[in-house]
């Protein structure tokens, strides 16, 4: 049981920091290459912002349902014997 | 935040004395669930074994009934709201109502670009909806489930207090969205023309079993990742809420830093499961 436990928070801790460092690297890139643009283009800001909401979601979703499940596993833990 | 403090009071005098943070958590994780017992006659269930027995024909009546009502609450709204709508000097609710009618309809212009009259509606609706079931999040963790538990005199009941927390709502709203993307796809390209885009389009037609490997998931992944986006989001919102509960006097700052945050999360998310629907039904529209 112990060793399950263990294994379980080595396995959500991973979960999260791999999940983290994935979104991380990929929100640098968003937001920098937003701000960019619209130093670039200022009129056309608004239009990039909404763009840039919408592949936010696209990013953090992988990373959002890896906390998910790393949080299902740290307090359901479903591999009870 | 003095009502979260009560809340936590009141869960400390009247409901059952959890052991360990764990064990207060996997309970505040469970559903009410309705279904049949193993002696035959229907009822709720009173422990999370008993609702696992119940198997497949089982309802969470909580995030089920709290959705309902949310819905109700919101059709009522915009009802009375464009029924006294004036032309002259509106008034606050009427401001933002409006507020919210542009800004679903500026998005549909901007990203639908085929006729269909259904979509703005149905943009508003799920982005209402969402809201509302995803503002349950905001109210204290312990309220709902306790007022819950004194009317029925029951210590052992849980009461979900947020919708969007069951993958069952999430799914159910995702999978109406597939089910409208797959009916526009017959209906504007036919139902040949719906088989080629999946199986003719990256590679030609002689290469059509790695078309289709190719295109199916990306279709498939369509209505899972919508639900699971919504879901994973509240749920580790609301996990993380549970978690700064257990803090004693220190969960106050902790609970407001948190909720500040998560207004944005939840607008975002009731944001992008409007918009990515009327992505998706875009992609449905377009014929190549």
């Amino acid at each position: 049981m112990e060793t399950i436990y263990a294994y379980t928070l080595i396995s959500a801790a991973l979960i999260f920091g791999i999940c983290g460092a994935g979104t991380a690297i990929a929100f640098g890139n968003l937001g920098g290459k937003l701000i960019e643009s619209s130093a670039r283009q200022p009129e056309l800001a608004p239009r990039l912002q909404t763009q840039f909401f919408l592949v936010a979601g696209f990013v953090d979703v992988i990373s959002i349902i890896g906390v998910g499940m790393a949080m299902l596993f740290i307090f359901a833990v479903p591999f009870q014997v | 935040m003095a009502a979260e403090e009560h809340a936590v009071e009141g869960a400390q005098e009247h409901a059952p004395q959890y052991a360990t943070g764990g064990e207060y958590i996997q309970h505040h994780l469970g559903f009410l669930v309705f279904g049949q017992k193993e002696d035959g006659h229907w009822g709720f269930a009173h422990s999370e074994e008993e609702a696992k027995d119940m198997g497949f024909w089982s309802l969470n009546v909580d995030t089920m009934g709290i959705s309902l009502v949310l819905g109700l609450i919101f059709l009522a709204l915009f009802k009375t709201v464009s029924k006294k709508a004036t032309s002259g000097v509106p008034g606050g609710l009427q401001n933002a109502i409006e507020m919210i009618v542009e800004m679903v309809q500026g998005n549909v212009k901007n990203t639908f670009h085929a006729k269909n009259d259904y979509i703005a509606p149905l943009s508003l609706t799920i982005f209402c909806w969402v809201f509302l079931m995803n503002l349950m999040d905001l109210v204290p963790v312990d309220v709902i489930p306790l007022l819950a538990q004194t009317i029925a005199g029951d210590s052992h009941l849980y009461f979900k207090a947020v919708p969007s927390t069951d993958v069952n709502i999430t799914a159910g709203l995702a999978l109406s969205v597939f089910i409208m993307i797959i009916y526009y796809s017959i209906k504007i390209k036919g139902v040949g023309g719906f088989f080629a885009e999946l199986a003719f389009h990256p590679f030609g037609k002689w290469a059509l079993p790695l078309n289709l490997v190719m295109e199916l998931p990306a279709f498939l992944a369509k209505p899972v990742s919508l639900a699971l986006r919504l879901f994973g989001n509240l749920f580790a919102g609301e996990v993380i809420f549970l978690v700064i509960a257990l803090l004693g006097w220190f969960q106050l700052p902790l609970h407001f830093a948190w909720a500040v945050f998560h207004i944005l999360v939840i607008t975002l998310q009731a944001y992008l499961f409007m918009m990515l629907t009327i992505v998706y039904l875009n992609q449905a529209h377009n014929d190549h």
